[in-house]
This record gives structure tokens, C-alpha cells and sequence, in this order.
């Protein structure tokens, strides 16, 4: 994938930063320590790709690269006020990256306008033969459909993710952003995802326990942090003991339990049966719908210090955007106006699988409404 | 306690009278015999020196991901085939434990979907072994441990060779349809035979190629419910096996007889020892927490992937087996018979036997003096004609032998070597006049041959010794019958 970007001509400046593999949804979980929101340097960038978010939004680069497992290209978009892109599952190769859920991640642009969102995600997808879960096609033509426009495009609000939990002014424009749309010539109307309710529930079994066998191999023996111990076990549990973080430890030991002999049909083996559910439910509304609509996270950037010491609240930032990651659908994040608060409020476009030509139609039409 | 050896296998205790019934299940584990690894392009070699054939796949890098070896799925379809498996839809899944061999501290392998299910395996014997399943997995690497007498506890430090992680196996799960040692050695011995006949694996339990690991349990006579089992490892030859078996059998009964439980555990064989013992010592049960490989796809082959397995899969050695030695008319069990098809030489033989040439003689060549390699390109034709010079007289057995060897080297026919070599046999009156110079210069021994009765042990010895002499005295050219002939012909004169 790097090789693809650098082949294209791109100049990479800089490695940025992140959640520790990839979780958390603030970038407060990095051993280089957190990073700022430029639009409001007391609050969060949103995460785990905050480093990416934070890097265009503040002009140090045009285009940046980040992982998505459960939302962390699309939610720091939001809260930075830029657009990010999660691609349909298999669109981007893999191979490279650092695994966090394998069946989740997938890597997408972040840019500063939908156009060059469009050109990078068409640089780095295509079929890789490296990665079997990579799609076997060429990658899709975005920048030459992205002034279609949206006439008689069927365009759903979900309705799922505009009521508890939202904050108003967040729906209002997501509200909006469904008018905007309906003025450019769209069919707005309501879309129901019901099993998305259950998407937290699910992607916090599925995500921990791949987590909790992806991260197994940093056991100090061939590479990494190695902390002595009287035996082959006892290096292995110091070394994982100081080299993890506290977020990367509780999720492992939330994966390791969902994994469990005589917990798996109970946790692991519902949230799959949760995972089917979703699918299908979004099979249902793309029967009506070309795309969907909803708020990319529950609120504005919220300050430092604020969620990071209570998980569930903090795992609650990604309610909007779970459900496409379990789902493998693509789905966008981009700046549609601002909230209450005088910061960006990000709106969600998702579509499904290779659908990303409609969804980029979609988002040029909304950039040009929010100007 | 006495055991009963022939079939079945029933160990009676000498207090209770109660008879005890032994029962195995064997699993299988076989390396394949690709090119490459089962998930990258790594060479699949045995023996390199440690950390060369490694790659960021195998040794499990971050970022790295597994592309699945399509020949090793071939390979594992061709076993499952031969062992009358149906092929179904498989997934990988993997199996969690933190070891320092294994690079990812999981192992991907097949659980709750193997590929190949439900087939069965007949012995020469007539009996029939089910298996359950022959699935797909990768191999760990290796350790070594250092000072602590070779075992991780008490170890100074253990080196890792990763050469061996990620290399492709077949693991053949067999039905707790056995029920004596010899049982269970033919049933490993066979499927050596198909996994060498398929090609799919080198299948060597010196090397670690086929590794064999045997779940025993024992119950009375008549019982249909199985008893608790052990798994018994370390088995490194079929000797071994039987031993183990064996060993471990009567171990439970003791156990069983004194009011005792046998406990479920993996025990190890100690060869020098003769005896099991329990592994390390498990504080509680492991828990693999299987779920599905997630950087991987589900493996669906097509049903003309698998009618194209079925239409090469070559005879079986079974069907090789019955043919040669229908032809020779001899039993299939018979040794030549067994060797031949092991060596790959049955079609050699069933041919040159088509040519008229003596069976006996011909699996005799195949047994002893066609262990070379290149032995299966011989001409039949020319085999044939050596066995006819021989029997013939024209030839001795000791320059028959060299014949073969220059055969299996150059090609060319045994007439033309023969007659290069000078070979022909001696003349009577020459090798009467060997032995007569032989016979005096050791009158002792001929005194005592001469007095020696029939069917005294000593008489073979010594007809052995004269014999020799002479193949000494004509350098291996004087036709080993001919000198018995005259031996013998001298001993009825006495003289």
C-alpha cells in the first residue's frame, strides 16, 4: 500500500501518531504522548488515526493515510473537522499493517477535500495478491464520477442513529445534510437498521477477542520488549505486562474471556450472530436505498481527560460507525457545518459493498452545500 | 497378567480372572511434500541450517499475512481421497497458546470444518480403521534446550529454529478402532505406504516427517463404552509404537485392577526405559479458544478440483500389493511383496515375472540387490533375461548380483555385461579340484563335518564355512549351488 502511495508520486513527511494499536477513540493512548485538535487545542482529536486527522486539519499535509476498525478514520475526521474515508472490506490491501481486528480494519484516506480523498483511496486500492481477504478487482474509477450529482439518487436517514444519545445539534445537521441532498435532486427519506443498536455490543466481543490472538506475538522472544523471568512463561507475562498499556490490556483480557471455553456461544458466538443480523438489515435498506445517512460521532470534540478514564463512555463515541466496520461496507466521514460549540460536526455517508462511487457522488454534492 | 498375541489382544488378570480389551485411536501428523510453506514462499526443507528458511510470514512479523499453498491443499486432497474422505467445505481457524516455537503464539489449523471427513483406512489383515477427519495445519517451529537435560524445565536457555514453523501437515485423526500392537503398526505402516505412494509426504518417523501419537485405553471384554484414555507421544519408530501400546495397556489394567482411576493425560514414550511417563503436568485444562481465521478466506474446492484429485490418484499399495503377488503367486503379506511395492518396484517385477522370469528369483533381486536408486528405470525385459541366465546356470547368484548392479547403472543388457565380465560358470571338474584342495588344507573341520549327524545344527555351520571357502578361492565365480552339490555328493561317499 505505502509502496503504491510512493510509486504515485507522493512524499511521505512523517510518521503520525496514534492510539496504541489503534485503540481508543481520543488519541490519548500513545506512548508519544496525546495530540491536539488544531480547531481547539484543549480538546481531542478524535481517534485512534487522530494523528492523521490532526496532521490535515492542520495543514502540515494534504493527504494522510489511517486505519479503521470500528471508526477511527471516520470519527476523527468528524471531530477534525476533514474528510475521511473507511473503504468497503478487501478494497485496500492489509498486508503491512499492524493487526488490531482482522475481519475490521481497513485503511482510507484522510483529506482536506472530497476530490482528494477520492484520488488517494484510488491509489492505494486493488487487489493485492499478498492479502486473501483483498478483493480480486481492479481498483474503481472515483475522481471521474465524482460531478454525476445526485439526481434521483435514493438517499435514507437511519433513523436508529438520530435519537438517544445524539447530541441535537449534531442531528440538526445531519437533518441538513438530508435537505441538501433532497435540494440537489436526491429521494430523502427514513432508513431502519435496527440490528445497529447492537453493533457496540457485538464490535466490542468481536474487535477484542481478534485483538486478543493478533497481539499474542508480542511475547518478548523474537523481537520487541523483552523483560526477563525465571522461565519461558514468566518472560512472556513481564514482557507483555510493561511493554501493553492499560487500554490494550483490558481489551485483550475482554477478547481472551470472550474466547473462553464455555463463554464463546454466549459472547463470541451471539456477537456473530449480531454481526449476521446487521448485514441484513442493511441488505433490507440498500433494497431502497442507494445511500445512507447518519452522524459520524454522537457529539463535537469533547475536552482532554473527559472519557479516558471511563471506557463505556469513551466506547460510546463509535455507536454511529460500528455497525458499516461489522458490516465490511464503505462509509465516509466530512465536515458538514459546525455545532453549538463553533466545531466541526461531521456527517456520515455509508453505502454498500463497492459502493463507493455512489457514496462519493453523495459527499462532492454535501462539500459544495457546506461552503 | 498373560496377553494373548494373536488377534484379539486380551491382557487376563491373574487375580480377578477378569479380561481386559485394549483399545487405540492414532493421530497422524504428516508434513507434506510442497515446495514451499503452507503460507508463504519459503523452501519446505528439512535439515538447513536454523533461521534460513524463514520469512516475515513464518516468523509471524506484525503486518504479515498468510496466502494459502494451493499444492498443500492438493497434497491433503489426495490423502483424504486415497483414505476414502469426503471433501467438504473447509475454514481455518486458530488455536491459541502461547509457546516460544510457535511465532504467532496461535497455530492455524482446521477445527470445527476440516477439509477431509469420514473415510477409512483396510489393513492386509482384513480389518478396517475409520477416520475422522485428515484436516490442514501448520507446523511450529523447533527448540532446543540448553543444560537441563534437554527439557524446558530447568533449562539454562532454549534456541528457536523457525525453518520448521509454517511448514504444511496433514493431520489424519483415526477412529478408536484398534485393538492390538501389531494392529496398530500395520495401520501406521499402510498409511506410510499411501502417503509415499500419493506422493504427498516423505512420511519418515526418524526425521519427524510422520509423527505418530496414540490414544490408549483398556475396558473389559464386552464393554461398549470406552474407557478413560492417555495420549502417548514420542513415538519415533514402529517399534516404539507397538512397545507403548503395549506397555501402557497393562499399565492401566494395574491401575484399574488395584481400585485405582487412570487419569486423562499425555504421557511420554522413554524407548531406553521402556515405559510411559506423564508429560508436564497440566494445572488446568488448556483452552485453545478456537474461533476462525480471520485473514483468511473459507476453502471451497471445486468439484472438479476433486474428480481431478480422484483420476490421478495412482493404485493404491494395497491393489499393488494384491497384483504383484498374484502374479508370483505368494500371499500379499509376503515380505517380497510388501518390499516391492514399498520400494516402488512392483510394476518392475509383476513385468519381468510377465516374461517369464522365475517369481521367487525376481522378488529375491527386488528384496536385496535393488535398493538402489534407479532401480525402478531397469528394463523389465532385461531383468527377466538376467533371472533366466541365472536359472539357467549361466550365471551364479554372486555374479548375477554384480550383473544387476552394472544393469541399474548403465542400461544395458545382462548378456553383454556377462560376457564383458567373463562371467560363466566354472566348470564341475575345476571346482571339484577347488574343494579337493580346500577339504585338505582343513582336514579338522571336514573330520567333524563328516561326523556330524543330519539335522545337527553344527552340519550348517560348517557346510557354510566350505561354501565360503570356495567363493573365497574363485572369487565369487563358482556357482554356490554346484559347490553344494558336490559337498554334499563327497559327504555321502565320506570321504
Amino acid at each position: 500500500m505505502v509502496q503504491r502511495v510512493l510509486a504515485a508520486g507522493a512524499i511521505p513527511i512523517g510518521k503520525t501518531n496514534l492510539d496504541e494499536f489503534a485503540m481508543g477513540s481520543s488519541t490519548e493512548n500513545s506512548a508519544f504522548g496525546p495530540t491536539r485538535n488544531p480547531r481547539d487545542h484543549e480538546r481531542v482529536p478524535g481517534g485512534s488515526s487522530g494523528g492523521s486527522a490532526a496532521a490535515v486539519a492542520a495543514g502540515f499535509a494534504p493527504i494522510a493515510l489511517g486505519s479503521d476498525t470500528g471508526g477511527s478514520i471516520r470519527q476523527p475526521a468528524a471531530l477534525c473537522g476533514v474528510v475521511g474515508v473507511k473503504p468497503t472490506y478487501g478494497l485496500v490491501s492489509r498486508y503491512g499493517l499492524v493487526a488490531f481486528a482482522s475481519s475490521l480494519d481497513q485503511i482510507g484516506p484522510f483529506a482536506n477535500t472530497v476530490a482528494d480523498a477520492a484520488l488517494l483511496l484510488e491509489v492505494v486500492a486493488g487487489h493485492d495478491p499478498l492479502d486473501s481477504t483483498s478483493i480480486p478487482a481492479p481498483a474503481p474509477s472515483l475522481t471521474s464520477v465524482l460531478d454525476e450529482g445526485v439526481a434521483g439518487l435514493r438517499v435514507g436517514l437511519i433513523t436508529e442513529l438520530l435519537g438517544d444519545g445524539i447530541a441535537p445539534d449534531v442531528a440538526a445537521r445531519v437533518r441538513a445534510a438530508a435537505d441538501a441532498l433532497a435540494a440537489a435532486g436526491a429521494e430523502v427519506g427514513e432508513a431502519s437498521v435496527p440490528a445497529a443498536s447492537y453493533g457496540l455490543s457485538a464490535y466490542y466481543l468481536i474487535a477484542p477477542a481478534e485483538a486478543s490472538s493478533n497481539l499474542a506475538r508480542y511475547d518478548g522472544v523474537r523481537y520487541g520488549l523483552r523483560v526477563d523471568g525465571a522461565t519461558t512463561g514468566e518472560m512472556m507475562d513481564a514482557s507483555r505486562t510493561a511493554g501493553f498499556g492499560d487500554e490494550v490490556k483490558r481489551r485483550i483480557m475482554l477478547g481472551t474471556y470472550a474466547l473462553s471455553a464455555g463463554y464463546y456461544d454466549a459472547y463470541y458466538g451471539k456477537a456473530l450472530k449480531v454481526r449476521t443480523l446487521i448485514l441484513r438489515d442493511f441488505a433490507a435498506a440498500y433494497e431502497r436505498f442507494d445511500v445512507l445517512l447518519s452522524p459520524t460521532s454522537p457529539t463535537t470534540a469533547f475536552r482532554f481527560g473527559d472519557k479516558v478514564d471511563d471506557p463505556l463512555a469513551m466506547y460510546l463515541n463509535d455507536v454511529c460507525t460500528i455497525p458499516t466496520n461489522l458490516a465490511g461496507h464503505p462509509a465516509m466521514s466530512l465536515p458538514f457545518g459546525e455545532g453549538g460549540d463553533g466545531l466541526p460536526v461531521g456527517v456520515q455517508l455509508l453505502a454498500p459493498a463497492q459502493g463507493e462511487d455512489v457514496m462519493f457522488r453523495a459527499a462532492v454534492v454535501l462539500e459544495e452545500a457546506a461552503r | 497378567m498373560t496377553t494373548t498375541e494373536s488377534s484379539p489382544f486380551t491382557i487376563t488378570s491373574e487375580s480377578t480372572g477378569d479380561e481386559w480389551e485394549l483399545v487405540v485411536g492414532l493421530e497422524v501428523h504428516c508434513e507434506l511434500a510442497t515446495a514451499t510453506k503452507l503460507f508463504c514462499s519459503c523452501p519446505n526443507a528439512f535439515g538447513d541450517e536454523p533461521n534460513t528458511n524463514v520469512c516475515p510470514v513464518c516468523l509471524g512479523l506484525p503486518g504479515s499475512l498468510p496466502v494459502l499453498n494451493h499444492h498443500a491443499v492438493e497434497l491433503a486432497m489426495r490423502i483424504g481421497r486415497a483414505l476414502h474422505c469426503e471433501v467438504h467445505p473447509s475454514v481455518f481457524a486458530r488455536k491459541n497458546y502461547f509457546y516460544p516455537d510457535m511465532p504467532k503464539d496461535y497455530q492455524v489449523s482446521q477445527y470445527d470444518q476440516p477439509i477431509n471427513v469420514d473415510g477409512h483406512l483396510d489393513l492386509a489383515d482384513g480389518s478396517r480403521v475409520g477416520i475422522e477427519r485428515a484436516h490442514i495445519e501448520e507446523d511450529t517451529g523447533k527448540n532446543t534446550h540448553a543444560g537441563g537435560g534437554g527439557r524446558i524445565h530447568g533449562a539454562d536457555y532454549s534456541l528457536v529454529d523457525y525453518n520448521r514453523a509454517g511448514v504444511p501437515l496433514v493431520e489424519i485423526v483415526g477412529r478408536p478402532d484398534i485393538r492390538t500392537p501389531d494392529q496398530a503398526k500395520a495401520y501406521v505402516d499402510e498409511l506410510r505406504a499411501i502417503l509415499l505412494a500419493t506422493g504427498a509426504s516423505d512420511a519418515k518417523m526418524e526425521e519427524g516427517s510422520m509423527r505418530v501419537d496414540a490414544n490408549v485405553s483398556v475396558r473389559h471384554v464386552g464393554d461398549p463404552t470406552l474407557g478413560t484414555r492417555c495420549e502417548i507421544k514420542n513415538l519415533n519408530s514402529l517399534r516404539s509404537l507397538g512397545r507403548a501400546i503395549e506397555y501402557e495397556a497393562r499399565r492401566q489394567v494395574e491401575l484399574l485392577e488395584s481400585g485405582e482411576r487412570v487419569l486423562q493425560e499425555t504421557r511420554h514414550w522413554d524407548e531406553e526405559a521402556g515405559r510411559t511417563r506423564p508429560g508436564r503436568s497440566k494445572e488446568e485444562a488448556e483452552d485453545y479458544r478456537y474461533f476462525q481465521e480471520p485473514d483468511l478466506v473459507p476453502l471451497r474446492p471445486a468439484g472438479d478440483w476433486v474428480a481431478a484429485v480422484d483420476a490421478a490418484l495412482p493404485t493404491l499399495p494395497a491393489a499393488r500389493r494384491e497384483a504383484l503377488a498374484a502374479a508370483a503367486g505368494v500371499e500379499p503379506t509376503d515380505r517380497g511383496v510388501v518390499i516391492a511395492v514399498d520400494r516402488a518396484l512392483d510394476g518392475l517385477a509383476v513385468a519381468a515375472i510377465a516374461a517369464g522370469a522365475d517369481a521367487g528369483r525376481v522378488l529375491n533381486h527386488v528384496e536385496h540387490n535393488l535398493a538402489t536408486e534407479g532401480a525402478a528405470a531397469l528394463d523389465p525385459a532385461h531383468l527377466a533375461e538376467l533371472v533366466q541366465l541365472e536359472t539357467g546356470g549361466q550365471l551364479t547368484a554372486t555374479q548375477a548380483k554384480q550383473v544387476l548392479a552394472d544393469m541399474v547403472e548403465t542400461g544395458r543388457p545382462p548378456a553383454d555385461i556377462a560376457a564383458e565380465r567373463g562371467f560363466e560358470a566354472m566348470d564341475t571338474s575345476e571346482l571339484a579340484g577347488v574343494l579337493d584342495g580346500i577339504v585338505a588344507a582343513n582336514p579338522d573341520a571336514w573330520a567333524d563335518l563328516l561326523a556330524a549327524p543330519d539335522g545337527d545344527k553344527r552340519l550348517k555351520k560348517l557346510r557354510g564355512f566350505f561354501t565360503g571357502e570356495v567363493m573365497k578361492a574363485t572369487k565369487g565365480q563358482a556357482d554356490g549351488k554346484e559347490v553344494n552339490r558336490l559337498l554334499e555328493e563327497r559327504r555321502a561317499a565320506g570321504s
